[in-house]
């Protein structure tokens, strides 16, 4: 218990310290160690823990009783603040309000009831939970490592929006790392919760973290796209806070408790579990909901960065994968494996259109994010194992492709996949390290293969109607594809030699260095030793749902000799560089073919009138293949029927 | 595992490319009698390849050839497991891995031919991954296992249940064999449009390392193709897919090249139409 206090005060405390500090030399090197010091509390905290059964914490009478008011006051707050800030909305905004209103009353209809569920046990661990706090904990912190720098870079190069200079950018910069630190100590509040109107709270200030970040550099694109990502978190949350008037004022169910909400099954918690399913939809931006998370791409890179990797969409999905066990064998549980399906489907072949890295990442981030929403949807042992899997790969592995990616925007000067050609060959290490990102992100042997071998093989046996498993397996079948088109065309444009030579002066900066190589050790060790992460972490939650007869026992878990190939293959692909470096082969150097008219090497050649013309070839984007605005409004439909019969059958159950 | 299956991985790790040899060989005697041409000897492919690896290497990048070793050494593992027996979805990822590798080999030399050909070839790939990854799941809703073993100890007429999946696998089959009217990513000739697409800038022993990887890639399609017939014992089961696996020549040479849109349209259509209808009515009446 004291560990989880840490883990939430120390980081709202280290935020206050940065605020308060005006020197910016000193407030960057605080910054540094807080972060350095957030890790170390994880990893300390996952020493104590691994392996650990769930425990759950009382606290005393008079505290429970203060932190509850605390809580109430600080969600009353969070809204006000969010009112006050909806001054700056305009038109189509009118709404945000008005959801902002229909939650405040909402919770305080639950708050103030005469009669309420009592909590025991506020906080809980169990060995997910843990997990999860290491991924907040450590990538979180890493990329605070890179931000400070980062934003130094930011600010110089004059990102920020004019209106952002005029009006006091020392505070909002101040301000920046004091909201980063919030964000993480909400989502160590969000992974501990046992008591769901604290974890309401907590999720609360995700959603004011994050609209405040994505606003950050105060241009009217960056305003409205944060407001676009509050509208849409706010509907989570009004979703969120009906799942918790019907716990509280309901027929049925009542407790505040989330491991007593698991228990109840699908029988009793559906229809609230089905309410903060939405909530976790709309956090983990699967489709009908997904807009916001493309418009948060205004945001400086460490901020997609957090939201991407570590913190918000994960706190979305984290909660989906705890509320698993209702789902298991029902129709809302396909239903919601449908949302996710479609997501990854939809976002998959869009992705393909797309030039800019950080869209890319974005739809990639989407449509990993339904991957694992449509593992959730199906809840059995094997799917949860894939779907805690994905979210470790995706969380280390994006985070770094992430930062890799804004660095090089830094240090290149452009934000397309174009430009960066020859990435390999300019700058080998930051190459090195993205292409560990996209190999962690989706190639044999490392996560996408783990998972789908998982995912299929659950699909195929599922029970619920024999055809919905199909469907889900197809759905993953095509799915697949365009990731494997759109990720080895980045990869071609980094490994292609550069066909004139551009050197680059811009030393790479230590901090992003320092993030950037432990992110991409990170990753290696992730993929490399993830039977041991299984082990300590992944193991024992689902061992404990068994025991507890939650979901079904253990079937069809991976056989050791398909492990040991997986690690084989890694092996390989690891040891093949390094012999190559060992013993290069001498072969003599000459330049690309054009058809013989080469004039300067590979980079121009003797055209039709005998001019020298430069050689240009860019990538195959399809736009005429895979229509964008239409595949989203088939995406937007679809899903929001699916959103819709999921709530129905979960009312009907 | 039983050391007659280990004795078969390892002949094929060194046997497996002879036989392949020995296919083009076939293949292209073949292609010239339906040309009414007399052809080359049996042996002229490895007559090709053994003299490639006497020639001069040029590279633009000394990385292509670590990018090649890789898609040699990626497709060797996925011909490993699955004559192992072992379990087929791996098989096909070290396949997809291998794929990916060359294309990067290609893209690294980063002249204007081989950026379209490892361009197209990327897009074929997507064309013929659904239907690749389909075979797989209808050997498991028929058989329960994605193991080889298990699979090729199923029931006689599980080519008879899988039979939209045998057809949509040999469409794509066409694809991966590099035949006509799919073969968009390189060029028997390097007259055309492409010059050789995806292997304009490999030579000697480069190129070698390509030829040598078709020719393993051919002996892993010819044991896919195998699989749905191997409960009926080797003395149907064999014939019938080299029957199948020619009928590829023939296809080949009555059919003029697509451009990638429709290869891609099609192909999925195809992979809809067959595969997927044939794996949900597997789902319905298993």
């Amino acid at each position: 218990m004291p560990l989880i206090a840490l883990l939430i005060l120390f980081p709202l405390c280290a935020g206050l310290a940065v605020l308060s500090t005006r020197d910016i030399e000193q407030r960057e090197n605080l910054v540094r160690w807080l972060a350095y010091g957030l890790g170390g509390a994880t990893l300390l905290l996952a020493l104590l823990h691994f392996r650990t059964e769930p425990e759950f914490f009382t606290l005393g009478q008079g505290l429970t009783g203060a932190l509850d008011n605390l809580f109430m006051l600080g969600g009353i707050a969070v809204s006000l603040y969010l009112l006050y800030a909806c001054r700056q909305i305009k038109g189509r905004e009118w709404y945000i309000p008005v959801l902002l209103l229909v939650q405040m009353g909402l919770m305080l209809f639950v708050e103030l009831a005469p009669e309420h569920p009592v909590v025991a046990r506020p906080f809980y661990l169990d060995s997910f939970s843990v997990l999860m706090a290491l991924i907040v904990g450590v990538i979180g912190g890493l990329i605070c490592i890179h931000a400070v720098r980062y934003m130094h870079d930011y600010h110089a190069h004059g990102h920020g929006a004019q209106e952002a200079k005029t009006t006091c950018p020392e505070r909002r910069r101040r301000s920046f790392f004091f909201m980063l630190f919030v964000f993480l100590a909400a989502m160590f509040g969000i992974v501990f919760s046992n008591h769901l109107l604290w974890l309401f709270f907590f999720w609360e200030v995700t959603t004011l973290c994050s609209f405040w970040l994505i606003a950050y550099s105060g241009t009217d694109e960056a305003v409205r796209n944060g407001f676009r990502a509050l509208g849409i978190n706010l509907i989570g949350g009004v979703s969120f806070a009906g799942a918790l008037v019907w716990l509280t004022h309901g027929p049925g169910l009542h407790t505040w408790e989330l491991d007593q909400l698991v228990a109840a099954g699908s029988a009793l918690a559906l229809i609230p579990a089905v309410l903060i399913a939405v909530a976790g939809l709309t956090k983990s931006a699967q489709m009908p909901f997904s807009s916001w998370l493309l418009g948060a791409m205004v945001a400086p890179t460490p901020v997609s960065a957090l939201l991407h990797s570590s913190t918000l969409v994960k706190a979305g999905v984290f909660l989906l994968v705890k509320l698993a066990p209702v789902f298991h064998n029902t129709y809302a549980g396909l239903l919601l494996s449908l949302i996710g399906g479609l997501t990854f489907l939809v976002t998959s072949l869009i992705a393909i259109n797309q030039r800019s890295a950080k869209l890319v990442l974005a739809y990639s981030t989407i449509a990993n994010l339904g991957l694992i929403v449509m593992c959730v949807g199906i809840g059995t042992a094997a799917t949860l194992w894939a779907a805690i899997l994905l979210i470790v790969f995706h969380a280390v592995a994006k985070a770094l492709l992430f930062l890799a990616a804004g660095t090089t925007a830094h240090l290149i000067g452009g934000r397309d996949i174009e430009d960066m050609e020859g990435l390999v060959y300019r700058r080998p290490a930051l190459a090195a390290a993205m292409l560990i990102g996209i190999l962690g992100m989706f190639l044999a042997p490392f996560g996408m293969l783990l998972s789908k071998y998982a995912t299929l093989q659950a699909f195929l046996t599922v029970e619920v109607l024999p055809l919905g498993g199909v469907l889900l397996a197809v759905i993953i079948v095509f799915g697949s594809a365009p990731t494997l088109f759109f990720w080895s065309k980045w990869m071609g444009k980094l490994v292609a030699v550069p066909r004139r030579p551009q050197p680059s002066e811009l030393p790479l900066p230590r901090d992003e260095a320092i993030a950037l190589f432990s992110l991409a050790a990170l990753t290696t060790l992730a993929c490399a030793l993830f039977p041991l992460i299984d082990w300590l972490f992944i193991h024992p939650y689902t061992g404990s749902l068994i025991g507890a007869g939650l979901i079904p026992a253990l079937d069809g878990h991976l056989p050791w000799e398909t492990i040991a190939t997986m690690s084989f293959m890694l092996a390989a692909l690891f040891l093949l560089p390094i012999l190559f470096w060992l013993r290069p082969p001498q072969f003599q150097a000459s330049s690309g073919y054009l058809s013989g008219a080469n004039v300067d090497g590979s980079a121009s050649y003797r055209g039709a009138m005998g001019a020298e013309r430069e050689v240009a070839s860019r990538s195959y984007f399809l736009t005429d293949f895979i229509r964008e605005g239409m595949l989203t409004r088939v995406g937007l439909l679809g899903s929001g029927c699916l959103l819709i019969l999921m709530m129905l059958t979960g009312a009907i159950r | 595992m039983t050391a007659h299956a280990w004795t078969l991985a390892f002949a094929f790790l060194i046997l497996g490319p002879l036989l392949g040899a020995l296919l083009a060989g076939l293949d292209r005697i073949l292609t010239a009698r339906m040309q009414s041409r007399r052809g080359p000897p049996l042996l002229q492919p490895i007559y090709d390849v053994l003299k490639l690896f006497e020639k001069d290497t040029l590279v633009v990048t000394s990385l292509q050839t670590l990018y090649l070793w890789g898609f040699l050494l990626f497709m060797a593992i996925s011909g490993f497991i699955l004559f192992l027996g072992g379990d087929l979805l791996l098989s096909l990822f070290a396949l997809a891995v291998s794929g990916i590798l060359l294309c990067l080999a290609a893209y690294a030399t980063n002249s204007p031919y081989s950026n379209i050909g490892s361009s197209r070839e990327l897009m074929l790939m997507m064309a013929y991954e659904p239907m690749l990854l389909i075979v797989p799941l209808g050997f498991f809703l028929v058989t329960g296992s994605f193991r080889v073993s298990d699979i090729i100890a199923g029931e006689p007429w599980q080519v008879l249940e899988l039979g939209g999946i045998l057809i949509g696998f040999l469409f794509i089959l066409t694809i991966k064999l590099r035949k006509s009217p799919f073969d968009l990513s390189s060029s028997h000739h390097g007259h055309q449009e492409l010059v050789k697409g995806l292997t304009t800038d490999f030579s000697g022993s480069d190129l070698a390392l390509v030829e040598i990887g078709h020719w393993y890639e051919n002996v892993i399609l010819l044991g896919w193709l195998y699989l749905f017939f191997a409960p009926l014992g080797v003395a149907w089961a064999l014939p019938i897919s080299l029957i199948l696996f020619f009928g590829e020549v023939l296809v080949d040479n009555t059919h003029a090249r697509l451009k990638w849109a429709p290869t891609l349209r099609l192909s999925w259509w195809v992979t809809g139409l067959f595969g997927v209808t044939n794996l949900v009515l597997l789902s319905l009446f298993a």
